[in-house]
């Protein structure tokens, strides 16, 4: 798959955190949930990632709290293996290497997993026991096992362990399954499957009461059953009760067994009082369906998981209190990837209905807008409106949405948004309903952004229209409005693509197989470009020293014309799907659709020769990507990594996974990052605030320097979304006060320093690496401010420390927090800084674009 | 837990009239009080002194009514023939009044019989004025001739005959007791100056003009004539300034309101166009049963006064704060206190904050959506459009809606009894050929008669609704392909006129046609 040694393709941020059932630790702090490769940590009341678990080498598809030891958690990945992690200070422990599925833990501590069995050649899916061997090793390789189940659901929420391990239970279809595991006894339940019904009253998940020999089973008829006396064959009970109107995805019972949950796609968690089922409250509009539902072994708080990719922690049973949300897919993404000029965000449609902004440094949602501005229906095969197109200007101030709902007639309404300054986010400022009578396939606005901004939308009903901001009369006390100023169509063709030149003095439309450039000074047309077979099915300009070109992707070709000559340059018998400008350079990506899987070249417009390429980038097409500007540029200094420098290159695979481009450089610095032991505050997480605020909270008063405010005034005037990634604020500002308190006094931070370089020399341990300048700076300052009463303290921080390098050794998970809690500003120097630089002015497209409008004129009129 | 998102009222943005500080100022006017007299009402004049009664000529009376008297307080009947013209003076004391019997009276405005008799003219008098000192007359006659009269000895001083036509207007200067406007069937203007026994300035307004006003600072002159409104600079010698033509019939009485701000035309089309004094565009308009003949505005625009060709006097009175805040203070509200009580206070540092969820409001109906009662809300919705008025359709209409978006619109309209199925059935008749409602409630229709299709013939009331509905439609598509085949006779023109725009075409057809798209 990778083609270039100095690059690779990768998953960045984005990845399903509601895959499976997430883990809620024994005292309520902290939730850990499979995040595609990795498993990550929040902390349930700040809502912040702690840790990333990485080890894993494949999809993570199982997660449990190991019962003998509260601190640990068991995690089975495709990869074969199953690890064990200590999740407060992200260490792994040990790896078992096997093939899984998903994977449970019964109360004995005993493990079971679902993996594939084979039986009459047939590969099914087996709920299999394992004994892990007590070894200390860090690699343990398992040997035996017994099968449970032959068949079971692939599906980890179908088996269930009931009251202290004693049985298990699993459904699948319409089969109903408990094995008692001291008796070896096997009993099978079935449910009618005759008739209508029989599809609809299918199994769809089970769980067990903790302490009573009772089982609930959730069904697609949305019907839940509480089977009772099912250790005999004959003489079994059952009783339903029904509330959901479709099927009930997830059941729960708290940890007493006093209350059971349940959830479903109408997205409200029910509660059923045990033993009066007739009683329920009710939790309504959590947003999206309920995948799974989790209860804290201290019943205090519940945690639902949603289709949404979304988490949320609900606290006594009525109030949520955190919400931990992921890059949301949804069924697909409609809109085009877009990057937020100011929050350097990823903008795609998100919830039904919502616009997200998406941090890809932070891999964390910074908010949604409600486009939409409707109550969401949870109902299958209802039309809803959905955010079908999306477009922001280029400085970040305007947005426009089209929202469609395709029920008899298509109904779609164009919305302009204004970015107001006051309250950090966007604000309606014109609805247009019906814009077109036909579905919009492409918005843009024009580049040119000298308070004048043109918008551009094309229509399947053959016509495109201009959209301007028209200033009102100062007599009327109204706002500014978007109006429409031209439409414009040819021959009653299908338009079906729109660009903007980089410097908004030309726009080319596409009509099936022709090119229109229009000038949107005067709206006239100016020359068509044509380029037989083949309707265009992509259009884009070139930038910077490239902007005489215009790029058109047909079916089959890639075609470049000059538009100095109006006359084709060059073109290629390519099959592109996608094409891409880097608006920070030259390059263009072209994403080809090859035979199954994705090609991607780079090349610039002036030459028909690309100087990337990578076949196979993933399996099928590849419709949406971005060029996502870096903070700094990298120095790659490998030719064929170059295009990488400005901009990352961000892309969505057919089956809606975030991918981008990782360099050597890059990955480097990453893997230096990680090595870094991770350290947390056990009380509250480690959050950019909480070191703000939290920790020098008493310390701020007192060191009142003009200097120490200004930091805060600049840390506070933005607004939350717009904050830079956590670890930008987290390094510069820490650092900053530590030089400030370095000036006053001497400091703890030095001090820490010098433990801990006198316990790196005296003990050789492997300490992370460091980079040379700080330590050199550190030490320079050492010497002579220890007092003797310092000494002796050192000496007995020495002794604690590393004690847990040591329990790690022999495999004691015990963890001494507080002395990390010692570590932790050091710890925050020590991070080498992203800076936040600003990107490097766009340098302005050269002149020659307004040139080459004056022969296009004359060549109109011949 | 997100809260329930309300239905959102889409209200459209009407087309057409758009709401300016104008209209909602020249909206401000109570309903018109009419009051018929015995013919035509050629003249009517303010009292330029403190009650501002007006004299209204009509037929062989002048009409004095107070400001707010509904009968005459005065009246001058002592009149041979029609009376024109009836002015006053400008302390309010006397007042004039030409005569088709060519006579001029002048009346004592406390007295009854006519203090002076004018004698001179062959025809009947259509003007009379006072100069601005207040000693002398101007009258203008349809034996072409203008004279002015002395009061005191009523003895004629001068006489005028310079136009060709019927005198039919005239004005004196309020600034200078020498000089005077008249306006003739001639099409002219004239500029008469006592001092010199000859007009002074002449102006040709090229219609036959029917009134004339001056502005205050008498810079500016605005004659009627025709279907024209012209101004004239008279500080640069007579020249036009603008013409206006805002009326499809002739122009017949003028009137400055707003202090000089605004400048009201009166029409035989029926219409009183309001324009701004300052780029001449119409600014308001109104409407009224007949031809208007004469239009008078009380002083700081407290009234409208319009005489119309059918002898009908309507005036509008100005709605004072008063009368609206009387309609307010029927609905009794809690006192002021009750709202802002405890939301002054300041926490205390010792105070435990306990914060309030805020509790979401709710409109009823979309309480109702929430508990996916969606009968209960759609008959809420028709409930609620009865209460404000002016949301009438756009309340049901975003319920329909909503309830369509979510599928269940069937079930809101299914199991009806026949009182209900008439009020849907009557709304949907309303609303049905509204552009902006249409899409919505043919499916509404659509589904109506799907469910209701067995009882037909079981009710007559709901029978005749449907008849009713019926006879909409088919109205309605006759008149769709009366557009259409109008759309399409256009479309033949314009392509017949596009392609030839520069050969030149034999005949005028073209060259009218040319004309009219420039109009």
């Amino acid at each position: 798959m990778v083609a270039h040694a100095d690059t690779r393709v990768v998953h960045r941020g984005g990845s399903k955190i509601n895959f499976r059932a997430p883990v809620i630790t024994q005292d309520s702090r902290f939730l850990i949930c499979v995040s595609g490769e990795c498993i990550k940590v929040f902390s349930t009341s700040t809502e912040e990632c702690i840790h990333h678990l990485q080890g894993h080498k494949e999809l993570v598809t199982g997660l449990v709290l190991n019962p003998s030891n509260h601190l640990q958690v068991f995690s089975c990945s495709e990869d074969g293996t199953i690890r064990l992690w200590d999740f407060t200070d992200g260490i792994l422990i040990r790896v078992t290497l096997l093939r899984i599925l998903s994977m449970h833990v019964s109360a004995k501590g005993d493990v079971f997993l679902v993996m594939p069995v084979k039986r009459n050649k047939k590969e099914k899916f087996g709920l299999v026991s394992l004994n892990l061997p007590p070894s200390v090793e860090q690699h343990v390789m398992v040997k035996g096992h017994t099968i449970v189940f032959q068949s079971v659901s692939t599906d980890p929420k179908c088996i269930a362990f009931g009251q202290g391990g004693e049985y298990v239970a699993s459904v699948k279809d319409n089969v109903l399954h408990v094995y008692f595991l001291n008796k070896k006894t096997f009993y099978r339940f079935a449910l009618g499957t005759s008739g209508e019904m029989a599809a609809r009253n299918a199994f769809t998940c089970v769980a067990c009461h903790p302490k009573d020999d009772c089982i609930a089973t959730g069904h697609g008829d949305g019907k839940i059953r509480l089977w009772r006396n099912f250790n005999q064959e004959k003489e079994y009970t059952f009783s339903t009760v029904h509330w959901h109107h479709s099927g009930v995805n997830a059941l729960c019972f708290t940890p007493e067994g006093t209350n059971l949950l349940s959830g479903g796609l109408e997205s409200v968690l029910v509660q059923w009082r045990y033993g009066q089922e007739g009683q329920k409250d009710f939790l309504p509009r959590l947003g999206s369906s309920i995948k799974e539902i989790v209860v804290s072994p201290d019943g205090s708080l519940f945690c639902t998981s949603h289709t949404d990719n979304k988490i949320t922690v609900i606290k006594n049973c009525t109030k949520v209190s955190a919400v931990i949300q992921g890059l949301v897919h949804g069924d697909g993404v409609k809109t085009a990837l877009m990057v937020d000029p100011r929050t350097k965000a990823l903008v795609l449609n998100g919830k039904p209905g919502h616009l997200q902004f998406y941090s890809l440094q932070r891999d964390q949602q910074l908010y949604n807008l409600d486009i939409v501005q409707q109550e969401y229906i949870n109902q299958s095969n209802l039309d809803q409106f959905e955010v079908v197109k999306a477009a922001l200007d280029s400085r970040g101030s305007w947005l426009a949405t089209v929202e469609q709902r395709s029920a008899k007639e298509v109904e779609i309404s164009l919305k302009l948004w204004a970015f107001d300054e006051h309250t950090q986010s966007f604000v309606l400022n014109t609805t247009i309903s019906a814009p077109h009578d036909g579905p919009i396939s492409e918005i843009c606005f024009s580049p040119s952004s000298q308070n004048s901004t043109t918008l551009v939308s094309v229509s399947l009903d053959g016509h495109f229209k201009a959209w301007q901001l028209t200033q009102p009369d100062p007599s009327d006390d109204e706002e500014a409005s978007w109006s429409c100023d031209f439409v414009g169509d040819y021959h009653s063709l299908e338009p079906k693509c729109c660009c903007f030149s980089a410097d908004g003095s030309l726009l080319a439309v596409s009509f099936k197989e022709v090119v229109t450039v229009w000038s949107p000074a005067s709206w006239d047309l100016l020359t068509t470009l044509s380029q037989p077979p083949g309707a265009i099915q992509d259009l884009c300009f070139g930038r910077l020293s490239c902007s005489k070109y215009l790029l058109g992707a047909t079916d089959k070709n890639l075609c470049c014309w000059n538009l100095l000559t109006c006359s084709l340059e060059w073109s290629t018998a390519l099959d592109v799907s996608l094409l891409l400008a880097d608006p920070l350079s030259e390059n263009v990506a072209a994403f080809c659709g090859a035979e199954k899987t994705t090609d991607l070249f780079v090349f610039r417009p002036s030459e028909p020769r690309p100087h990337f390429s990578q076949q196979a980038l993933c399996t099928g097409r590849v419709t949406r990507a971005v060029f996502a500007p870096r903070d700094e540029p990298l120095d790659g200094c490998e030719e064929s990594s170059q295009w990488l420098n400005r901009s990352q290159l961000y892309f969505l695979t057919h089956n809606m996974e975030l991918l981008t481009f990782l360099t050597k450089p890059e990955e480097e610095r990453l893997m230096a990052l990680s090595k870094q032991v991770p350290t947390i505050d056990d009380s509250v997480a480690m959050t950019p605030f909480y070191l703000l605020l939290g920790k020098h909270r008493k310390r701020v008063p007192c060191n009142d320097e003009a200097d120490d405010s200004r930091l805060w005034g600049e840390s506070w005037n933005f607004g939350v979304p717009n904050l830079a990634p956590g670890n930008h604020v987290m390094s510069s500002c820490v650092s900053s006060m530590c030089l400030l308190r370095d000036e006053e006094q001497p400091t703890e931070v030095e001090m820490e320093s010098e433990k801990e370089e006198e316990d790196s020399e005296e003990e050789g341990a492997s300490v992370p690496p460091r980079p040379e300048h700080e330590s050199s700076d550190t030490g320079a300052k050492l010497g002579p401010v220890l007092t003797k009463a310092e000494h002796r303290e050192l000496r007995g921080v020495k002794k604690l420390d590393y004690s847990w390098i040591r329990g790690l050794v022999t495999s004691n998970p015990v963890v001494n927090t507080t002395k990390q809690m010692v570590k932790t500003p050091k710890q925050r120097v020590k991070t080498p800084k992203p800076m936040a630089k600003t990107p490097k002015p766009m340098v302005k497209t050269p002149k020659p674009m307004v040139k080459t409008t004056k022969p296009m004129v004359e060549t109109t009129n011949p | 837990m997100a809260s329930f998102k309300p239905t959102r009222i889409q209200v459209y943005p009407k087309l057409g009239e758009k709401v300016t500080q104008d209209t909602l100022y020249w909206k401000n006017y109570k309903a018109p009080v009419q009051i018929k007299e015995f013919g035509a009402i050629t003249s009517i004049d303010f009292s330029p002194l403190a009650p501002h009664t007006y004299a209204v000529t009509a037929s062989t009376r002048v009409h004095i009514y107070g400001p707010f008297s509904q009968e005459p307080v005065k009246t001058f009947t002592r009149f041979k023939d029609t009376a024109y013209s009836g002015r006053f003076r400008s302390d309010g004391q006397l007042l004039v009044a030409g005569c088709e019997d060519s006579a001029v009276r002048l009346f004592d405005v406390s007295g009854r019989v006519a203090i002076r008799m004018f004698k001179g003219h062959t025809k009947a008098v259509h003007v009379a004025d006072f100069t601005s000192h207040g000693y002398q007359i101007l009258t203008g006659s349809d034996d072409y001739t203008c004279k002015l009269w002395d009061i005191p000895n009523s003895a004629e001083l001068t006489s005028y005959k310079e136009h060709t036509d019927y005198i039919r207007c005239g004005i004196t200067s309020k600034l200078n007791r020498d000089l005077f406007f008249t306006g003739s069937y001639d099409h002219t203007l004239k500029l008469f100056d006592a001092r010199v026994d000859k007009s002074v300035m002449n102006m040709d307004h090229g219609q036959p003009v029917e009134s004339l006003l001056l502005y205050p600072s008498e810079g500016l002159l605005v004659s009627a004539g025709g279907r024209y409104v012209k101004v004239w600079d008279l500080l640069k010698g007579g020249q036009p300034l603008v013409s206006l033509k805002n009326h499809h019939k002739t122009v017949t009485s003028l009137c400055l309101g707003s202090n000089g701000q605004r400048l009201l035309s009166a029409s035989l089309d029926r219409h009183v166009k309001v324009y701004s004094t300052t780029n001449y565009k119409v600014v308001h308009n109104f409407d009224y049963a007949a031809s208007i003949l004469s239009l008078g505005l009380a002083p700081d625009d407290e009234s409208i006064v319009v005489g119309m060709t059918n002898g009908i006097l309507s005036i509008k009175h100005k709605r004072t704060p008063e009368d609206s805040k009387g309609a307010v203070q029927q609905k009794r509200q809690p006192a002021y206190r009750i709202f802002v009580k405890g939301k002054n206070y300041v926490p205390k540092q010792e105070d435990y904050l306990v914060s309030k969820p805020v509790r979401q409001y709710l409109a009823k109906y979309d309480k109702l959506l929430r508990k996916f009662n969606v009968s209960k809300a759609l008959d809420e919705a028709m409930e609620v459009s009865t209460v404000f008025f002016f949301l009438k359709s756009e309340i049901p209409m975003a319920v329909i809606k909503e309830l369509d978006r979510r599928g269940t619109l069937k079930n809101a309209l299914a199991g009806r009894d026949e009182k209900e199925l008439c009020q849907l059935l009557s709304f949907v008749i309303m609303n049905l050929v509204d552009t902006r409602f249409t899409a919505t409630l043919t499916t509404m229709a659509e589904m109506l008669l799907d469910i209701y299709q067995s009882t037909v013939g079981m009710s007559s009331l709901v029978d005749r609704q449907l008849l009713r509905l019926q006879e909409l439609l088919d109205k309605e598509t006759e008149y769709q392909q009366e557009l259409m085949e109008v759309l399409g006779m256009l479309d033949v023109l314009f392509a017949s006129a596009h392609p030839r725009k520069e050969v030149t075409l034999p005949g005028d057809g073209a060259n009218e046609f040319n004309k009219r798209k420039e109009a």
